[in-house]
């Protein structure tokens, strides 16, 4: 420690490592309103099952309507009269269920079980750190997150029921609720999102201080786990897209409540200017929702494995590259909007390119399978299904980038089957994976692994029941958002179809039960986990599990990277990254302990 | 491995930019308003260029003679947020404190000429809804005008709340030369917010 | 689950039809040996007792190869995509001498706008009839996309036409039909409650038909019994609000 004093004198909370003194904390502060960042990434995982647990009932209600449209729901009477009367689904609260499932999914489920759950719990434990860089603003971040969450719940509760323009809220649909008789609901979506773009920018300028300034002696950027260069880079695109909704949110707010008129076109105002400001946002919001699940099972793989990641620098500049190309390819989602054409094929040549990228990823991950000793732990088998579905996702994300073959599957369910291969086949795999994989650092417990390869199985033989029938759906040219596909001659002969898929939801979400109830009762009841259960190599397994408040005794020094499995000199298959190494020689060098910039005060 | 390259892993330069958390994490905060500014600025640059006529020529609506000595009081309170920082650098604990007291009295000065400048605009029939536009250009005009220059305003009143607790700290005794952490911070976000005005001023009074 | 696309009938849907084909064919290639390589090294590297996975980080060959393999097939997928939407979407390309016709979408219908008999869209004989449109076979279209209220989307998959109509905007679209028939019109984008009901029918006529058709229409709309004259013939699903609007002018 270089000068300690000007540590103890800065006016802001330093956190500290487990061998320093640490007071007792009350309940509260333990446990409710805490600092620490395992307990906040836990409340984040608790908040966001919820929210998907909810997403996935929202898109049953959705599916029923499809399947079996203008049958009364069963059991369905339950919901209010201005939702479904006699369990008939009404447009407007399908309308609704459309908006609400895709909003909740993308920002209070994907979102924040990646950043805000693999964000807090990992980027400290991985880096050495005891804990983030500011604990108070992290705890900040969990709590504007929970009351945004309710308040976009309730809205469907006001009158005029919730938002109903779409997830995308394309104006002016959504700049008045003369044109869809939502006023309040859509009002209280805007805010609801406001308030979750300060919690989103609170985590990112932590993760993003963090990562720079905190990382364990030793622990240089290209020695760093793939899931904080992940978490870091997406990091920087919350950070950096965020703000961009929040302005649009608040233009589309004001147009909405007191009458300005940026979307509104009798007075000059550009509904396209919404759709640029958007995408701008949405484009590198797609790869905040799949660039940590990229880091996850880069982790997950390798340690199935037991073998290093094929091609770690390629890994590291592939993320780079598609996060920097996710800024430039927005126009993409306005090919049919009646932008340029010469934008249309601007933005065609920038999204083919991140093809490559993509490529190289998947590429990548086959090669750190090659010639590896696979165990198939749970994880892993999320893992590789996440390669599996990912390269589905990723080839079908081709056609619709081919702007002319857009023209045809812009809008259809292509779309729709696309962007869930991404984000429920891709993503999700992988947070179910990760969950698992990271439980006994969040509760100290294994999670049943019968019930792990129930739940897998049942969820990737269920899930490709209900997405992969809508491709074809798609090119037959149905449409998405669409309250009644029957009431189109075109459409009608596809009902088997949407009655099949239907039916496979109901599979997808009993599926899902167990894996919440293996979630919940293994917290309580699972086996109890040794410090490394998996014989991984990064720092968050060398301490026990649950890692104590401040994570590291002591400062922890690193000696290599985060993916020396079954190293050539070693009897076992894999190495800490803090395991002081053998000396060959004798005379062992004790490194410089030099503290990052972060525990000082001032130059 | 050899001795050599575990010698040579260990001796690795540390990680960290040698710039402490609170000022780290000040300029990544500042790169996020950067951006939400740009979105307001984008959308009215947009705005603009497809509708020009929706929008009256400069000092034709605006009050610009007022505006500059307004922005010429608010680059004063950079000067003098500079000259507070540099004190509590050479440890002059009444420096600190005038030099912050004089930055919120300019930044308070600026923050209610704003709110005189809005009255009279409003008076005029310059506001930002359609509906009572009286001015001259359109309500886009007026609608764009309020969200730029009304999230500045709110930008320099945080500023100026956030200046107010440093000082209350200040007058505790809180800051040294060796913990300085806190008035720097604030004082990049002052500088930064005095950087944007320059902007809108030149986008939205003077082209 | 059919990769197949139903037949398109315009003259620039076979050039999108083909690239779809390309990329499935493409697609189809990578699909099969990466799904397959990642099921063969599943089984082949499975865990065994006596088995080391081998100490390797990666290979510089490898990554140059499947770095440049894929931009070589994108770039490829580019270039040939660029003459097919410029086809399709750039005005600069759209063909001379079309007829030229005004579409406008609102809350929940489509209503084209024909003008008079000598071009002129404020004559007496003009007329608009809703949720149809009326074009002759064999000749190019352009259509004169409006919005009244929010953004529709003017969908005719068998035309592989897909356009948004914008509020404050007039987006032109073109096309020209090979095989006469009466095809679907739905809209793409959600657009309020009513968003599934806006079916709506092209119909596409021989030049002599659509001739008649026309006249008729202007005479009806002088006349001003265009609807009497005009109800039930040939709609799809005879919805009663389909059909022509009996209206001078616009």
């Amino acid at each position: 420690m270089s000068t300690p004093t000007a540590r103890e004198k800065t006016d802001w909370d330093i956190p500290h490592y487990a061998g320093d003194h640490h007071e007792e904390l009350s309940f509260i502060r333990k446990y409710v309103f805490s600092t620490d960042h395992k307990v906040i990434a836990v409340q984040f995982l608790v908040m966001s099952l919820v929210f998907l647990a909810l997403g996935g009932f929202l898109a049953l209600l959705m599916r029923w309507q499809l399947g079996f449209p203008g049958q009364p729901l069963p059991g369905g009477t339950l919901l209010p009269e201005t939702m479904a009367p006699g369990g008939i689904i009404l447009p407007e609260f399908y309308n609704s269920l459309v908006t609400m499932h895709g909003t909740f999914m993308i920002f209070f489920a994907i979102m924040p079980l990646l950043v805000g759950v693999f964000g807090n719990l990992l980027i400290p434990l991985q880096i050495g750190a005891p804990d983030m860089a500011f604990p108070k603003l992290n705890m900040a971040s969990f709590w504007m997150a929970v009351p945004a969450g309710l308040i976009m719940l309730a809205s469907f509760w006001v009158e005029g029921g919730a938002a109903g323009a779409g997830w995308t809220a394309y104006a002016p649909l959504s700049a008045s609720g003369d044109f869809t008789g939502v006023y309040l609901g859509q009002q209280l979506w805007l805010l609801s999102l406001f308030i979750l773009g300060f919690s989103s920018i609170a985590g990112a300028v932590n993760y993003i201080t963090t990562v720079i300034n905190m990382r364990a002696p030793g622990l240089t950027w290209f020695r760093l786990p793939l899931t904080v260069w992940a978490l870091f880079i997406t990091a920087v695109l919350v950070l950096l897209a965020m703000p961009i909704l929040a302005g649009a949110l608040i233009m589309l707010l004001t147009d909405q409540t007191i009458g300005t008129t940026f979307f509104l076109p009798e007075h000059g105002g550009e509904p396209l200017l919404w759709q640029h400001l958007f995408w701008f946002f949405g484009h590198p919001e797609v790869y905040i929702l799949i660039l940590p699940a990229f880091g996850i099972v880069s982790e997950l793989l390798s340690n199935g494995a037991r073998k290093a990641i094929f091609g770690y620098h390629a890994m590291v500049l592939a993320i780079a590259a598609i996060a920097f190309l996710g800024w430039i390819v927005w126009g993409h989602h306005m090919f049919m909007s009646g932008m340029n054409p010469m934008l249309g094929t601007t933005f065609m040549v920038t999204t083919l390119a991140i093809a490559v990228p993509s490529a190289i990823k998947v590429f990548n991950w086959l090669g750190t399978l090659w010639k590896g000793n696979i165990h198939f732990h749970v994880p892993f088998l999320h893992a590789a299904a996440f390669v599996a579905l990912f390269i589905i996702g990723g080839l079908s994300g081709i056609f619709m980038a081919s702007a002319p073959v857009d023209i045809h599957i812009h809008d259809t369910y292509f779309i729709v089957a696309h962007l869930h291969y991404v984000l429920f086949g891709g993503s999700l795999f992988a947070i179910f994976g990760g969950i698992i994989y990271w439980f006994p650092k969040m509760f100290g417990r294994m999670m049943n692994p019968f019930w792990g390869h129930v739940h897998f199985v049942g969820t990737f033989v269920f899930y490709n029941l209900v997405f992969f029938p809508m491709h074809g759906l798609g090119l037959e040219g149905m449409m998405r958002r669409l309250y009644d596909p029957t009431q189109y001659a075109w459409l009608a002969d596809l009902q088997p179809w949407n009655v099949f898929i239907t039916w496979a939801v109901f599979g997808l979400l009993a599926v899902q039960v167990v894996f919440f109830v293996n979630f919940v009762a293994s917290i309580w009841t699972g086996r109890k986990a040794e410090a490394n259960p998996w014989q991984a190599n990064s720092l968050e397994w060398s301490v026990p599990s649950p890692p104590p408040h401040g994570n590291f005794e002591a400062m922890p020094i690193v000696y290599r990277g985060a993916y020396e499995y079954s190293p050539p000199d070693r009897k076992e298959d894999f190495i800490l990254q803090n395991e002081p190494p053998r000396d060959p020689v004798g005379d062992r060098v004790e490194p410089e302990p030099q503290p990052t910039g972060g525990l000082e005060g001032s130059e | 491995m050899n001795q050599t390259a575990i010698t040579a892993a260990v001796r690795r330069p540390m990680p960290g930019l040698g710039v402490y958390n609170v000022k780290l994490g000040m300029w990544v905060f500042l790169l996020s308003e950067v951006m939400f500014f740009t979105s307001l600025i984008g959308a009215y640059i947009i705005l603009r260029f497809a509708h020009p006529d929706e929008f009256a020529a400069p000092g034709v609506v605006l009050n610009v003679p007022l505006t500059a000595v307004n922005t010429f009081i608010l680059i004063c309170s950079s000067v003098t947020m500079v000259k507070a920082y540099a004190a509590i650098e050479r440890n002059e604990q009444a420096g600190l404190k005038l030099w912050l007291t004089a930055t919120i009295l300019l930044g308070s000065t600026f923050v209610g000429v704003q709110v005189y400048e809005y009255i009279h605009l409003i008076q005029e029939g310059f506001v930002a809804t359609a509906v009572a536009y009286a001015a001259e250009g359109g309500p886009l005009y007026g609608s764009t005008f309020y969200l730029m220059t009304g999230f500045h305003g709110l930008h320099v009143t945080l500023g100026v709340l956030a200046l107010l607790w440093i000082l209350t700290r200040a007058v505790k005794g809180v800051y040294s030369s060796q913990n300085l952490g806190g008035v720097e911070a604030v004082g990049l976000y002052w500088h930064f917010v005095d950087l944007v005005w320059i902007v809108l001023f030149t986008i939205v009074y003077l082209i | 689950m059919n990769w197949l696309l139903e037949p398109s009938v315009s003259t620039f849907g076979p050039d999108i039809d083909r690239l779809y084909y390309i990329i499935l064919v493409i697609t189809g290639i990578v699909f099969v040996l990466t799904e397959g390589l990642l099921i063969y090294f599943l089984v082949r590297y499975r865990k065994r007792p006596d088995r080391r996975a081998e100490y390797i980080h990666g290979s510089t060959r490898a990554e140059v190869l499947w770095t440049l393999g894929p931009l070589v097939i994108v770039l490829m997928l580019g270039f040939m995509s660029k003459p097919v939407w410029d086809r399709a979407k750039d005005p600069a390309h759209f063909p001379e001498d079309a007829l030229e016709l005004t579409v406008s979408a609102r809350q929940f219908e489509w209503e084209s706008y024909y003008p008079g008999a000598g071009g002129d869209p404020d004559a007496q004989d003009a007329f608009s009839i809703l949720n149809r449109v009326h074009v002759p076979v064999g000749e190019p279209v352009i259509l004169h996309l409006e919005a009244e209220d929010v953004i529709h989307s003017f969908f005719v998959p068998r035309f592989r036409v897909k356009q948004d109509a914008i509020p404050g905007r007039t987006i032109p679209v073109w096309f020209e039909i090979t095989e006469p028939g009466e095809y679907e019109l739905g809209c793409a984008e959600l657009c309020g409650i009513g968003h599934y009901l806006m079916d709506g029918v092209v119909v596409v006529q021989s030049r002599a038909e659509f001739d008649a058709w026309r006249a008729e229409q202007h005479a009806a709309a002088l006349g001003g019994t265009g609807a009497a004259q005009l109800a039930g013939s040939g709609d799809l699903d005879g919805a009663p609000a389909d059909g022509p609007v009996a209206e001078g002018g616009l």
